[in-house]
């Protein structure tokens, strides 16, 4: 039996005596102390926390919540000696970072997991740089407070220039033992849901856009038992947002001087939250995402899930800005400020209203006239038919803008035979839905057909709210692809679940039913995930780069994580050069202990 | 407008789920040889699982009132556009394929000393949801506590249930059913049932064999629908559904219904063949939290057939209203 095993959290959490809850230091949050390599000592152990009132024990990394920013340079071997000091078996993974897998963290898979007062050396070199995150791999460890940021400088000095740089690890917390919160969500999937559809919505869009209109909205949910508001599994019912370990009410501030240009580090560490982040009043210049630079764009916001970093670069001309992020759905947010000097704050904007999803993300494309986006099975689309009413709905807020990027070339795909890996065929991924047979299971509540495939949605909530927001579509890593080979092979995963059970798995089958995934060493992979349910899931394969490209098979970006959409459809490549096991799993961390994860053998 | 015609093509299809549903239940209880093998169809695993078990039992037995729904379906625009149910199709992707004989765990490339991974989803999770905890008061001031109450342990597709329901007045437990069942998962939304019932109260007691689905069909209706087997032949069906009518996020309405038949009199517990008794009543509960919530109702009861002549023969009315508060909560 494994220490990993989801059970292991709740020795380390609240259910201690409270004579020994006495002995346990408070955590130092707020801006973590900073490691400078190559060599680094982290030790973990329990510290008590209070975020805006809301207490509890804590495990955390040199008793700092975030753990501290360790900095390194590219090309050095690091020694990172980790002590436990918890009463389990935990671990720290280095997310995004290439190394051997023996050294990549995952207990049960890469290495034994560092047992009850024990210490692990993990050594490296860096073969890479830019702004990565650390965490353990070991239960809810991670939603605990095992996190912390991973900074990499160029050998050859910063490409990217900036004054000034802040790192903004964005987290959350549950306020309560997160193996309770997934309990409830065992016995209520839409436990802590603070938007479902109520009467009274119903009233209101009766009353502004007729009776036949409400009830046409809503038929498609009702009759499939899906719930448009199904955002995020967690809310503020039971979250605290935290950025660098502050609640909102504490005001993290990162300082800068008049006339400055500011980097800001983002990364995305937290167990359950998408976040929504901005910075009203400035433009935020994206310049790097997943630690790899990437053409400079320039954003009024942008998302970015747990397990995804983003570098921003801003000018600020006034002396303060609210730094923004409000989760996906809508319940909270996490806040700083970015100011000329401490003490000072900038109005904290209002949550934007839910947006409920769409048909499009229900039903993927429907509803582009003509259907190029991908075709079932053993159905041709009917290409004269005209799927146009999808969009009615009076909160649909897909427009058919958005469907713009859709490459019409990828019809050329639309040939592929029931298999579609003709070697032939793999300059674009293919088009043809195949649904793994364990898709009709119990553990599966939709099946998308006709996937979407473009990468200019930023996605449920963001749509034509008036702001540029990023998309997939605007990244394009700098340098170009890793490797020059095209696709040699074509592997298609499903992302599957079923709310109603809290069920997560890949292909209808959980970890525990499934089996490894082989990579053939040396071979150049394209790697389709196909989303099958209505939520966004953040994949994140370890030990390799995932190279994101266009539905017409253009390569995009160099990421280790890519958020897939509800019924989208992306692929990437993948160059299999990391011999070993590895792991390849979404980053919401429930969905991950639900066994929406694989184990990847690369052989 | 091709939106609209596809969501309303939809709506048959899956009203026919509840349809056949319903119908199917009818079956398993006119017999208890239809019974074993209803049973049978609805929990091995092989059989095609879902809308379409019901459908298709549905469909052998009673072909008119089913076929048009199905055909319906199978019209459907995009032919396959089936995205909930269903089978899969001869050349569905095998989820393996992609494993070329690896296994987890062992063999190349794992570490000296690593155990294999085990993550929540082997996990066995519970809860126990009292739905209805309430007294009752009727007209006549024959007033009573009432319970009902389901609690489930086990893992996501195999678990225990238990369901419990009786009626306290006087200090004495008056008429109760206890159901220990084990649960088994064939589709995305309905679970098969089987175990046994217990009988407790003013009458005699009696053991069933219990034989049933559980779920939630199109548009979140909560429907429970159980055959049972009895001593010298004795058969039952109970038939419940209930709906959560959200006026605001804490203010819930929940009309609810439960039927219940019996295959052969029993003059000793008042329950007459036939359709004994129905029940219809709403009920509007504020959630204080998720987990617990106060509530009062209204709700009619009347009892049919040779049922109300038994009930009639005792003193009792064979219809009532009654009056209900009490609290609903879950952990």
């Amino acid at each position: 039996m494994q220490a990993l095993a989801a059970g292991g959290a709740f020795g380390a959490f609240g259910h201690l005596p409270a004579w020994s809850q006495e002995t346990l230091v408070a955590a130092r949050t707020g801006t973590p102390p900073e490691l400078r390599g190559p060599n680094f000592d982290l030790t973990l152990a329990e510290t008590t926390v209070n975020f805006d009132g809301r207490t509890g024990i804590a495990t955390t990394i040199n008793g700092s919540l975030p753990g501290p920013t360790l900095r390194m340079r590219e090309g050095e071997t690091v020694t990172i000696r980790v002590t436990n000091r918890l009463r389990e078996t935990a671990s720290i993974h280095w997310h995004g970072i290439i190394l051997p897998f023996q050294m990549d963290g995952v207990p049960g898979v890469s290495f034994a997991g560092i047992a009850p007062g024990e210490t692990f050396t993990y050594r490296y070199t860096l073969e890479q740089s830019g702004t990565y995150w650390y965490h353990s791999h070991s239960g809810m460890q991670e939603l605990t407070g095992i996190y912390g940021a991973m900074i990499v400088e160029p050998r050859d000095g910063e490409r990217i220039r900036a004054d000034r740089e802040h790192v903004v690890l964005l987290s959350d917390w549950t306020g309560t033992d997160p193996m309770r919160a997934l309990h409830k969500l065992k016995a209520q999937g839409d436990v802590f849901n603070q938007n479902r559809p109520v009467m009274r919505e119903l009233l209101r869009d009766v009353r502004t856009s007729g009776l036949s209109a409400a009830l046409r909205e809503r038929d498609m949910w009702n009759a499939m038992r899906m719930s448009p508001t199904d955002l995020a599994d967690l809310s503020s019912t039971v979250l605290s947002y935290l950025i660098n370990g502050s609640a909102p009410g504490a005001n993290w501030t990162a300082q800068f001087k008049r006339g400055e240009r500011v980097r800001l580090r983002c990364i995305n560490g937290a167990g359950n939250t998408f976040y929504d982040v901005r910075l009203p009043g400035l433009k935020l210049t994206v310049v790097q995402m997943d630690g790899q630079d990437v053409e400079p764009v320039t954003v009024d916001e942008f998302r970015f899930g747990p397990g995804q970093t983003c570098d921003v670069l801003v000018q600020p001309t006034d002396d303060v800005y609210t730094i923004y992020a409000q989760s996906m759905d809508r319940t909270g947010y996490a806040r700083g400020t970015l100011a000329v000097r401490q003490g000072l704050s900038a109005p904290v904007p209002a949550l934007d209203t839910v947006q409920w999803l769409t048909m499009a993300d229900m039903m993927g494309g429907m509803d582009h006239g003509g259907g190029h986006g991908a075709q079932t099975q053993s159905h041709q689309i009917d290409s004269g038919s005209n799927h146009g009413g999808m969009n009615h709905s009076a909160k649909g807020g897909m427009n058919h803008g958005a469907m713009g990027g859709m490459d019409h070339g990828s019809m050329s795909g639309m040939n592929h035979g029931a298999h579609g890996t003709a070697s032939n065929d793999l300059a674009k991924p293919s088009t043809t839905v195949r649904h793994a047979r364990t898709e009709w299971g119990p553990g599966t509540d939709m099946r998308v057909d006709m996937p979407r495939t473009n990468l200019d949605d930023p996605g449920v909530g963001l749509r034509n709210n008036g702001r540029r927001v990023l998309n997939l579509a605007d990244l394009k890593t700098i340098g170009g692809p890793l490797d020059p080979r095209g696709a040699e092979r074509e592997m298609e995963l499903h992302l599957t679940g079923n709310m109603e059970r809290y069920t997560w798995s890949l292909d209808g089958l959980a970890f525990a039913d499934s089996k490894p995934l082989r990579f053939r060493y040396g071979e150049r992979l394209r790697v389709i995930l196909h989303n099958d349910t209505m939520m966004t899931h953040p994949m994140h394969l370890h030990g390799m780069w995932s190279e994101l490209e266009s539905p017409g098979g253009e390569f995009l970006a160099r990421l280790h994580t890519i958020p897939v959409q509800p019924a989208q459809r992306v692929s990437f490549l993948v160059t299999a050069d990391a011999l070993g096991r590895w792991v390849w799993h979404c980053h919401l961390m429930f969905h991950m202990d639900m066994g929406m994860f694989r184990e990847v053998v690369v052989a | 407008m091709n939106g609209i015609k596809f969501s309303w093509r939809l709506a048959p299809t899956t009203l026919a789920e509840a349809v056949s549903l319903s119908l199917t239940l009818l079956l398993l209880a006119s017999g208890s040889s239809v019974l074993a093998q209803g049973h049978q169809s609805h929990s091995s695993p092989q059989t095609a699982v879902g809308p379409d078990a019901f459908q298709s039992a549905a469909a052998r037995a009673t072909p008119d009132a089913s076929s048009t729904p199905i055909a319906d379906s199978a019209t459907m625009d995009h032919g396959s556009m089936q995205m909930q149910g269903g089978s899969p199709p001869e050349d569905a992707r095998d989820p393996n394929a992609y494993s070329e004989g690896f296994e987890r765990g062992t063999g190349e490339h794992v570490p000296p000393g690593v155990t294999r991974l085990e993550l929540g989803d082997q996990h066995a999770f519970g809860n126990l949801r009292v739905n209805r905890l309430e007294r009752v008061w009727t007209r006549r001031g024959s007033n009573l506590t009432s319970y009902d109450l389901q609690g489930r342990f086990g893992r996501d597709f195999d678990y225990l249930v238990v369901k419990a329901e009786g009626e306290v007045a006087k200090g004495k437990l008056h008429d109760s059913r206890t159901e220990f069942l084990w649960a088994h998962a064939v589709a995305g939304y309905w679970d098969t049932q089987l175990g046994v019932r217990l009988d407790k109260g003013t009458g005699r007691s009696r053991e069933w064999l219990a034989a049933g689905i559980q779920g939630l069909a199109p548009y979140w209706f909560d429907l429970s629908a159980t055959a049972y087997l009895g001593n010298g032949g004795r058969t039952a069906l109970r038939l419940d559904g209930e709906y959560d009518w959200r006026l605001t996020q804490k203010l819930i309405l929940k009309p609810r219904t439960e039927w219940t038949f019996y295959g052969k009199d029993d003059r000793e517990n008042g329950r007459g063949k036939g359709l004994s008794t129905a029940t219809a009543g709403v009920r509007l509960r504020y959630e204080i939290t998720r987990q617990i919530a106060p509530y009062v109702g209204v709700e009619w009861q009347k009892s049919f057939g040779r049922t109300s002549d038994f009930v009639r023969a005792s003193g009792g009315r064979d219809s009532q209203t009654r009056w209900v508060a009490g609290l609903s909560f879950w952990f």
